[in-house]
């Protein structure tokens, strides 16, 4: 294990470190301490290695993550864990805004609450938040899962694609276009798996679904006058 | 973007060493606005009335203006020269006439208050708070700001807080769309902006709102009927702190408490320098939500 001190190390130094390790991985732990809520932490890796950032993080901590397993103990700020394509993103705390926008790929595991624009545009990352989201989450959300263990802000899905969210709680309200949808057996192994990888303590049948219905996709010809 | 912070002690334990708290999260708020900074704190009652005044000339404005006021006046004023700034004590009942007097000379008046003090000018946060020897402050709450301007010119008069009623003072992140329309309404009740700057018609809007008889809650409250545009607020007053954000809260905002302290920052970094941050409740205040403390 090698731990990284940010009170002596540039943060370019830092990501440049863990970067390098896609061609030739030293080790496969690595600690950074001292953070101080410094942003752009840990991003841009491709490594099947494990970093645990101790303490609280500024903006886009973990961004674009290939491979790596991030760990923070404290919360983050936001755009946590932006357009990750895969291994895992793991908060303690809170995350803010837009956590895990546009991500690809992986799992993005908040143990926290997420505040608004939760999963915004996300295109395949699954994203599981044991606490509550804030308003306009999975705001034109393309594919992958949205699990929320708590509760949902206004807005919920607004201008859905094909991604999936899954609430156990109360939502707020429901965007443009989003609705409930049944629950199948399909959905609910699915979400015994990832409550299990995300080490959650909640029942398959707790959750509600929502999904698209569909009615944005194609261009309604009763609506030409509107425009 | 703008920078802004606020610190707010629940003890009196930490009150010497508000001023260098605060100087730290200031300074560490430099990327999100370098134009300027400012401060308002909240310090040791004064025997009359705290006034803060500035000068662009203040060698000529503050030369012998004691011994000018105090035979104005027929009391005893005392003056606390501070770089650019100075800290007037006045008998109670002169604001008026001294305010009347520095309109004249040409001195521009920040703010008045039982215990308010507040500090800004153009430059980098750590020379300002250089400037003001903020460091050495003590007090029970203060607010800070690092501007990067959006709606009106670099000047010190732009920079935050606002000042706009006795004891009272806002600093914002964000920018008001409807500030103009609001300008007028607000001179109508007799809180007329002195400046071209969005955030001053917040502050005195504000100010409307706590002297029709809303408390600060309520006042914040308002905002979010009435003002419209971007906006994190935090505001102090004599006995409190309260934050708002618009219900879109694309300003950032984070807080923190203690058993001590209530700390609001633009940034989670604004409270890396914090005692017992560590194991401080952190939390992003919900947008469209009033929160506000008082002792």
């Amino acid at each position: 294990m090698q731990t990284i001190d940010m009170a002596s190390t540039e943060l370019r130094q830092l990501n440049s470190t863990l970067q390098a390790q896609s061609t030739k991985t030293d080790d496969a732990e690595w600690v950074i301490e001292n953070t101080r809520g410094a942003h752009a932490l840990a991003v841009g890796l491709d490594a099947p290695i494990k970093v645990t950032v101790k303490g609280s993080t500024g903006y886009y901590c973990a961004g674009m993550n290939k491979r790596a397993d991030i760990y923070v103990t404290g919360s983050v700020g936001p755009g946590v864990a932006e357009n990750m394509i895969s291994g895992s993103v793991t908060v303690d705390g809170d995350a803010s805004q837009y956590a895990g926008a546009t991500g690809h790929g992986g799992l993005l595991n908040i143990r926290g609450n997420a505040s608004s624009r939760c999963g915004i545009s996300m295109k395949g990352i699954d994203i599981v938040v044991h606490g509550n989201v804030g308003h306009m989450s999975a705001f034109m959300a393309q594919s992958g899962n949205l699990v929320i263990l708590g509760d949902a802000g206004d807005a919920l899905g607004d201008s859905l694609y094909e991604a999936r969210l899954f609430v156990r709680g109360k939502v707020k309200s429901l965007g443009a276009d989003c609705i409930e949808k049944e629950m199948r057996p399909e959905h609910l192994e699915f979400l015994a798996d990832i409550l299990k990888r995300a080490g959650a303590d909640a029942k398959p049948e707790e959750f509600k679904r929502y999904g698209s219905a569909r009615k944005l996709y194609n261009f309604n010809v009763d609506h030409a006058d509107e425009y | 973007m703008c920078g802004i912070v606020g610190l707010f002690l629940k003890k009196d334990d930490l009150r010497p060493r508000l001023g260098d708290l605060l100087t730290d999260m200031l300074i560490t708020m430099t990327d999100r606005g370098p134009d300027s900074a400012g401060i308002a704190i909240y310090g040791d009652a004064a025997d009359g009335l705290k006034m803060t005044i500035q000068s662009a000339t203040p060698d000529e404005h503050f030369d012998g203006l004691e011994e000018t006021l105090t035979a104005l006046l027929r009391a005893p004023v005392r003056m606390r020269v501070i770089d650019t700034h100075a800290v007037l004590t006045l008998p109670e009942g002169s604001e008026a006439e001294v305010r009347a007097f520095m309109a004249e000379k040409g001195i521009r008046v920040m703010g008045v208050g039982d215990s308010m003090e507040i500090f800004k000018e153009v430059g980098l946060p750590k020379d300002v708070a250089a400037r003001f020897g903020i460091r050495q402050m003590a007090g029970s709450h203060g607010i800070g700001h690092t501007r990067m301007a959006t709606e009106s010119a670099v000047t010190t008069l732009g920079a935050h807080p606002f000042s706009t009623d006795e004891n009272q003072c806002l600093v914002h992140n964000g920018s008001l769309s409807n500030h103009n329309r609001m300008r007028r309404e607000l001179a109508r009740k007799g809180f007329a902006p002195q400046t071209e700057n969005d955030t001053e018609v917040a502050a005195c809007y504000i100010s409307s709102r706590l002297a029709e008889g809303a408390n600060l809650g309520e006042a914040l409250d308002g905002t979010l009927q009435d003002l419209d545009g971007f906006f994190t607020f935090v505001v102090g007053t004599k006995n409190g702190f309260g934050v708002v954000r618009d219900p879109i809260a694309c300003k950032p905002a984070v807080m923190a408490e203690t058993e001590d302290y209530v700390a609001f920052g633009s940034e989670y970094r604004a409270f890396a320098g914090l005692p017992g941050i560590e194991t401080a409740r952190v939390w992003e205040p919900e947008p469209a939500t009033v929160y506000f403390w008082e002792r």
